[in-house]
Parts: structure tokens; C-alpha cells; sequence
């Protein structure tokens, strides 16, 4: 390999590089490696009773499996979301696009308020549910609505840019060809967007799992059934467990890392069959 | 199946699913508010500690977001402008704050300088007070809303390459002038979307901020955590919503804003 030397033709390299290296060492690096350096202190077999026990194990389950569910629910809505905004013309459109982006730009502990106003007992969505024996605020569907709402714009940001470079030429031909509506889908959609799809999905998943401001207000929080992981971080550090915090931070920590190498490989793989 | 039956299902869904997730709980937050009659709305702002909140949450990102933009431009001319190994890294570190849940960004800083540690206990022994305080409010703020602007400007800034700067490096401009004259105009709406965004997650941030608050009333609790603080008290469930619209209008701004400037920026490329 030969090794190329550029001469930098503009200034600024080592003040905008020193700037920046210093300002992430210092608020990034450092707290992060004193973080993982604080569970050296604990033992191994202490950690692993830490992180093993019980209620932390009921946490990580709801944290998973309501954020993965509700990362399914929006990458299927998203994507309708996503086609009806690119594909069609309706009233209020630009208005629609433009709102998807709330969850983004609204404050997490807004959401969470607003979002137990709406489902609590007297709430408009929880009146009609309590009428049909279906309690959702301060149970785990709760928790679900909480993570839905904070995933939503995730799907419908990515796909939207990959459905847009589409050819709409490829459909119309593979029709004129006697393809059905199903075998396009299918066949020539469902491929092209797939990387997105699953770029979205991930970043959604991503988001949920760390997610603290919009549920804790609609969970609940009741130990082993609406506690999810970020919620007993706190609860240990009310305790002034700072052992047994930092040991789940962690263990959150290493989920939120392999998320973010899911989403890096998929990102790179969506480019380079582009 | 008639043609026009997949549109019709698909934008009422659209309608049905965002309906629902985001214009029914937005409607609560002012429905909640203005339940007890505007006079309980106004009343709500006249609390001593809802003022000291909306002045500490002003201070706070007052702090935070000048100097991310300082940190965004720098990094984000740093990184669009030169080749240099490990840019890479650079960037998934920048992007670190996305990924990791706001509960663990304000544990990292109170590990660092809570008084249980022999750091902070030093720092408390000569009178600084960093966690449950306003310094260590700003830090978790600091931390978890920087990578809006940087993340806003990278792509902007690498699509509009280097030419412009070289060019005027070769008619003798200097570094300050470069940036100045050349790059801000054309970077401007895309700084100013990152700021907005970056403000707006500064003043609304939840997590990080209350870990290391400790929610101290009239003096550790920003907009957000008095809105909790209420909340859960009961006693004027009212007010924490009357709260909630101010940081609700500024959300909505925030969208206005945003689709604005996609607008400018689409019409003067064509």
C-alpha cells in the first residue's frame, strides 16, 4: 500500500482537531471509561449476582420486549406512513410531514404526561378501552404506547429518502409485464427498502431501550411488572447503590453499543448496494 | 381489488396512526391545562418555584447550546475538510450521546463527581458543588445535546465539498475570513436548524438532568423536572400541564421552523 501525504490546503486542521479532541476526551471518553472502571471495583462474581438478579432480569425482559414490539408496530405503520407520504397526494399532507417529527422535538417528560392523560382510566383512549375491560396506563401496554410514540419517526425518517429514489419505471414495467400488486411488493419494493427498513427498525429499537422520560410516567412503576431497566438504574441510585447502578448501566450500556454496530454495519451495507 | 382502494387504506391509517399517537396527546397537554379555566392557567406561572424553573432551564441552555455550536462548527470543519486516520471513531464517539439511554449519560457525571467519590468529596471539602447543582445540570445538558448541530452540518458541509474555500485560499483569504465570508453563508440555515433542534432538547432534556439534580425546589429543578415534581404532588395536576404547553409551544416552533427552512433550502436549489 502506498502511502499518500496530502498537503491540507485549508487552515484550521489543528485548532478545529484539538477543539474537538479535547471537548469529546473530556465529556465523552473520560466518563465513559471511569463508568466501566467503577464495575472493576466490584468483583466478578458480584456483578454477575447484580445483574442476574430477579427484578433486573423481569426489567430487561419488559425493556426488550416492549421495545421490541413496539419497534415492530412502527416499522409496519411507518412504512405506511412513509409510502402515503411519498407515493400520494391528500389534504394536510405537508402538515402530517411535518408533525411526524414531534416525538423528536417534543420533551420527553411532556410526552410521558400527556401520554397518561390520554390513557389513564379517565383519560379519552382509556374511558373507550376500560369500557372493553382493557386497562393501558399503569400497565405494561402502557409502557408499550410510551415506546411506540418515541420510536414513531424513526422508520418513517429512513425509508422516506429510499422510497423517493425508487423508480417508479420498474413497477409500471414489471406490471406491464403481468405482475401482480403482490408479486411488486414483494419482488421489487420490499427488497429496495429492506436496509432502510431495518436501519429504522434498529434505531427505533435503539431508542426504546435507553428511553426513561415517557414512561416513567405511564408505567407505574411497579417492581417486576412495569419496571424497566433505566427506572431501576434510578431506583438504585435513590438507594445510593452506586455498585448496583453502575453494574446495570453497564450491561444497558453494552445493549446500546451492539444496537449502535447493528445499525453502522446497515447502514454501510444499504450504501453500497445502492 | 379497485385501484384507488390501496390509497384510501393507506392514508387513513396515516391518519388513524399519527391521529393517535401524537395529535390526541398533544390536544390532552392544552385540553389538561386550560381544564380549570384560563385564570388557574395564569395562576400556574405565578408560583415562585415554576419562575426560578424557567430561569434556571433559560441559564442552562443559555450555557449548553453556545458552546455545542462552538464544539459543532469546530468539529464539523474538521471533519469535512481534512483527511485524517481515525475519523471514523471520531464520528461514532460524536454520535455516542444518541445511543446511550439519558439515565446512564447523568450517572457517568455523578460517578465522576458525586460526594461518595474521593474527587467529589475533595471538590465539596473547597465548596464546589457539582452534582445536585447547576454546574453538574449544565454538564449532563452539555452531554447529551451535542451531536444536534454537529450531526445537522457534517452532511451539508460535505456535500458542498471544499472548492469555495480553496478558492479563496488561493486568492489570499485567511483562515477567520474563509469561514466568515465563506462557509457560514452557506451553511447558515443548516446551523440554525441544529441549534433550534439542539435548544430544544437542552431546555426539554429529562433523564440525564434528573439524575444528577437531585430536584432541589427553586434551585436544582429545570421546566421538566418541576413539570414532575407537580405531577406527581396531585395537588395541581393542572399547573404541571400549564407548564408542559410552554415546552410543547416550543416543540411546535421548533417543527415550524424546521419545515421552513426545508422549504428555503429546496426552493433555492431549483
Amino acid at each position: 500500500m502506498r502511502k499518500q501525504r496530502h498537503h491540507r490546503v485549508l487552515p484550521g486542521f489543528g485548532l478545529t482537531f484539538g477543539f474537538t479532541a479535547v471537548y469529546i476526551s473530556l465529556l465523552v471518553l473520560l466518563p465513559l471509561s471511569l463508568l466501566v472502571l467503577r464495575t472493576t471495583s466490584l468483583s466478578w462474581s458480584e456483578f454477575i449476582k447484580i445483574v442476574t438478579a430477579p427484578q433486573v432480569v423481569a426489567s430487561y425482559k419488559l425493556t426488550l420486549g416492549a421495545s421490541f414490539l413496539a419497534a415492530v408496530i412502527n416499522a409496519v405503520f411507518g412504512f405506511i406512513v412513509a409510502w402515503s407520504l411519498v407515493r400520494y397526494k391528500f389534504p394536510c399532507r405537508r402538515f402530517i410531514d411535518a408533525i411526524v417529527d414531534l416525538p423528536f422535538a417534543m420533551p420527553t417528560a411532556v410526552s410521558g404526561i400527556a401520554l397518561t392523560a390520554v390513557c389513564a382510566p379517565n383519560g379519552w383512549v382509556g374511558s373507550v378501552a376500560s369500557s372493553f375491560g382493557v386497562k393501558i396506563a399503569y400497565t405494561q401496554l402502557g409502557v408499550l404506547v410510551a415506546l411506540i410514540f418515541i420510536g414513531l419517526p424513526f422508520v418513517v425518517r429512513t425509508l422516506q429518502p429510499t422510497l423517493e429514489d425508487i423508480d417508479k419505471e420498474v413497477e409500471e414495467a414489471a406490471e406491464s409485464l403481468g405482475a401482480t400488486r403482490f408479486q411488486i411488493f414483494t419482488r421489487i419494493i420490499l427488497p429496495s427498502v429492506l436496509p432502510s427498513l431495518a436501519t429504522g427498525f434498529t434505531l427505533a429499537f435503539a431508542r426504546a431501550i435507553g428511553e426513561y422520560g415517557s414512561v416513567v410516567f405511564i408505567s407505574g412503576n411497579i417492581s417486576y411488572r412495569t419496571e424497566i431497566t433505566p427506572l431501576l438504574i434510578v431506583a438504585k441510585l435513590e438507594a445510593f447503590d452506586y455498585a448496583g447502578a453502575t453494574a446495570v448501566s453497564v450491561v444497558l450500556l453494552c445493549a446500546s453499543f451492539i444496537l449502535m454496530l447493528i445499525i453502522n454495519s446497515l447502514q454501510f451495507y444499504g450504501r453500497r448496494f445502492k | 381489488m379497485p385501484k384507488k382502494t390501496v390509497p384510501i387504506i393507506f392514508i387513513f391509517l396515516t391518519f388513524f396512526y399519527l391521529g393517535l399517537f401524537l395529535l390526541l396527546p398533544l390536544a390532552a397537554i392544552f385540553a389538561e391545562a386550560f381544564r380549570k379555566g384560563f385564570e388557574v392557567y395564569v395562576n400556574s406561572f405565578k408560583d415562585e418555584y415554576a419562575w426560578s424553573a424557567i430561569k434556571l432551564t433559560l441559564l442552562t441552555a443559555g450555557i449548553a447550546v453556545p458552546l455545542n455550536v462552538v464544539f459543532g462548527v469546530a468539529a464539523a470543519w474538521c471533519i469535512t475538510k481534512f483527511e485524517f486516520r481515525g475519523k471514523n471513531v471520531l464520528i461514532t464517539l460524536i454520535d455516542l450521546p444518541f445511543a446511550i439511554s439519558p439515565i446512564v449519560a447523568g450517572l457517568i457525571f455523578v460517578l465522576i463527581f458525586g460526594q461518595q467519590t474521593a474527587f467529589g468529596a475533595w471538590l465539596l471539602s473547597h465548596n464546589i458543588k457539582i452534582i445536585f447543582a447547576v454546574p453538574g445540570l449544565v454538564l449532563a445538558t452539555i452531554f447529551v445535546t451535542f451531536p444536534f448541530v454537529v450531526r445537522e452540518l457534517i452532511p451539508l458541509m460535505q456535500e458542498q465539498g471544499k472548492t469555495e474555500e480553496e478558492a479563496a485560499v488561493s486568492l489570499g483569504a485567511g483562515g477567520w475570513d474563509i469561514f466568515w465570508r465563506v462557509t457560514l453563508p452557506n451553511i447558515k440555515w443548516g446551523l440554525l436548524y441544529g441549534v433550534i433542534l439542539c435548544n430544544a432538547r437542552a431546555m426539554g432534556e429529562f433523564g440525564a438532568v434528573s439524575v444528577v439534580s437531585g430536584h432541589i425546589r427553586g434551585e436544582t429543578n429545570t421546566i421538566p423536572l418541576y413539570i414532575q415534581t407537580v405531577y406527581d404532588g396531585y395537588s395541581a395536576g393542572s399547573s404541571a400541564f400549564a407548564m408542559a404547553t410552554l415546552l410543547a409551544s416550543l416543540a411546535l416552533v421548533t417543527l415550524v421552523v424546521k419545515s421552513i427552512i426545508e422549504w428555503k433550502v429546496k426552493h433555492r436549489e431549483r
